[in-house]
């Protein structure tokens, strides 16, 4: 006990385990997995990999999507269109993505037998097989953030739909669908942006229980080992790995805002 | 006398008016209905379902749904419909409980940090920053891994703590437009201490800002635990909870759907009729 306690540093003060640690993960070192003797990078590497396709996927899938629901929604705010649309978009956000996933497999996969239960591939998969096997667990993701993605879009076309740029550009003599092209989507899709950035936070997450139900080797299921097992190194790294991918998220969604935006671009110059 | 109760009997009036517009709206009544009948069916328990929801293994295993049990049997030979009917009662207990504690904390650091401001709000608000940088389920995994503890207890406290951040921030924006009104520099002119100015002035006037997004977290709550529950983190067996039910189950889905497709669709009729209610309470006190 002692002997590994030294060899694992352990013994030594809790300040002093926390700055070590750091100063290696300022190096890129984040130690090594107590549970699996390898470095933490060797166990975190492929499931980032993982998770990045499988939210990759996901993310194809929901922002053109969400952002198309919104658009029609707004367009045609007030009516049964709309209402439909945010109403049934807001209900599936709020049911916890495992739910929506077993119901996705019950039907999809044990009913109707067409795409597999799991998402673990046979090794050396090809990249179509592996589009197969990611499809029922990206669609449950795409679900839950389907409506809040739609929500938001719709605020943005209703808001610039009322904006007295609009009613300008209508009385230029602008026809319908060049207004809403150049005018409205232009400027309703800026909440829009932000929002997305948000939920690639909220989408890691929801990539623990539904990597979990799946069974698929990504982050989230990484970490739930690693908790299991008290493998503090690997669950360290894996929290940490979130978070730089959350505050990456919100870097990009600023610098797209203003490319995006003149008024933040040529702010920033005079 | 007359002066004082004029105003009074409007704000009365105002609230008269926000639950008539509440109860004549249909995604309000529908959503009340569905947790009313949950609630009920959490306070009543084993004593309304056909079968006990944990002891009764009277039936034979993994029977498909039929007259005798209407959502067929679990692999222990448990009525699934007595238990479905038994499982609100858990979460219905700590997901309301969680969300009254996280806004007790929320509140309280809001106002703090919203009234101080300075080197308390910075300190304050950049942990509760780096805390938000991380998903609420994530959060709670590494809290009941270091904690070691997966008591109801324990997951309340933490779904708590990882809420508290979130209310914090939303109370902090309201007292930050509230601290600049001229009753709140009054106060501190007579003389006022700082906890009283806080609680009883700023506080009464920020409260409906803090129903809504007590409402809103109710939703979230329910569903955190849900998912810690299933991801084997949250409530544990024998608890007849929807989400354990189906960690229980969801190996066996290929051969047995109806123990896990019922809780499923419990857990969502559930959280879709607290967000019902929570959406319509917003749109009535924000209106």
């Amino acid at each position: 006990m002692a002997q590994y306690n030294h060899e694992h540093g352990t013994d030594r003060p809790a300040v002093v385990q926390y700055v070590d640690w750091l100063g290696g993960v300022v190096r890129g070192d984040l130690g090594e997995s107590l549970a699996q003797e390898r470095p933490v990078w060797d166990v975190l590497g492929p499931a980032l990999v993982n998770s990045m396709k499988l939210a990759a996927f996901a993310f194809l899938l929901v922002v053109p999507l969400g952002i198309l629901g919104g658009v029609v929604a707004g367009l045609r705010a007030g009516r049964p269109t709309d209402r439909t649309i945010t109403v049934v978009g807001l209900s599936l956000a709020v049911v916890p993505e495992f739910v929506t996933g077993l119901v996705l497999i019950l039907v999809f996969a044990i009913w109707l037998g067409w795409l597999p239960v799991t998402a673990q591939w046979d090794e050396g998969a090809g990249a179509l097989t592996q589009v197969r096997y990611l499809t029922l667990p990206a669609i449950a993701l795409a679900i839950v953030l389907f409506g809040y993605i739609a929500r938001i879009t719709r605020a943005g076309v209703v808001e610039s739909l009322e904006a007295d740029y609009t009613r300008t550009a209508y009385l230029k003599g602008l026809s319908h669908a060049t207004v809403i092209r150049r005018h409205v989507l232009r400027n309703a899709l800026m909440p829009t942006i932000a929002v997305v950035a948000t939920q690639v936070g909220y989408l890691v997450g929801g990539l623990v229980a539904i990597e979990y139900l799946f069974n698929y080797q990504g982050l989230g299921l990484m970490l739930l080992h690693a908790a299991q097992l008290k493998d503090f190194t690997v669950l360290t790294a894996g929290v940490l790995v979130m978070g730089v991918v959350y505050l990456l998220a919100t870097l990009v969604a600023d610098v797209l805002f203003a490319l995006l935006n003149p008024r933040i671009r040529y702010g920033a110059v005079e | 006398m007359s002066t004082i109760a004029a105003p009074r009997s409007e704000a009365a009036a105002a609230r008269r008016e926000r639950v008539r517009l509440l109860l004549r709206s249909p995604s309000f009544l529908i959503g009340a209905t569905v947790i009313v009948f949950w609630l009920v069916c959490a306070i009543l328990g084993s004593r309304i379902t056909p079968y006990h929801p944990i002891f009764d293994q009277s039936s034979d295993p993994s029977l498909r749904p039929s007259s005798a049990h209407v959502f067929g049997t679990d692999r222990l030979g448990r009525d699934v419909f007595s238990r479905v009917l038994a499982g609100s009662r858990d979460i219905l207990i700590v997901a309301p409980l969680a969300v009254v504690l996280s806004t007790i904390l929320g509140t309280a650091f809001g106002l703090v940090t919203g009234y101080f401001r300075g080197i308390a709000d910075d300190t304050i608000s950049r942990v509760f920053d780096a805390v938000l940088a991380i998903p609420v389920i994530v959060l709670a995994v590494t809290v009941v891994a270091a904690l070691g503890s997966r008591s109801t207890w324990a997951v309340t406290v933490i779904i708590a703590t990882v809420f508290a951040p979130i209310i914090a921030r939303t109370v902090r924006a309201a007292v930050l437009a509230e601290a600049q009104l001229d009753y709140v520099e009054a106060a501190g002119l007579r003389g006022e201490r700082a906890p009283y100015v806080m609680f009883a002035e700023i506080l009464p006037n920020v409260m409906p800002p803090i129903l809504v997004e007590a409402t809103i977290r109710l939703g979230y709550a329910i569903f955190a635990v849900a998912t810690l529950t299933f991801i084997g983190f949250g409530l544990q067996p024998p608890s007849p909870d929807w989400a354990v039910q189906i960690a229980d189950n969801y190996a066996y889905v290929d051969q047995q759907w109806w123990t896990v497709l019922f809780p499923g669709l419990a857990i969502a009729s559930l959280v879709v009729a607290v967000n019902l209610v929570s959406d319509s309470v917003q749109q009535a006190l924000e209106r």
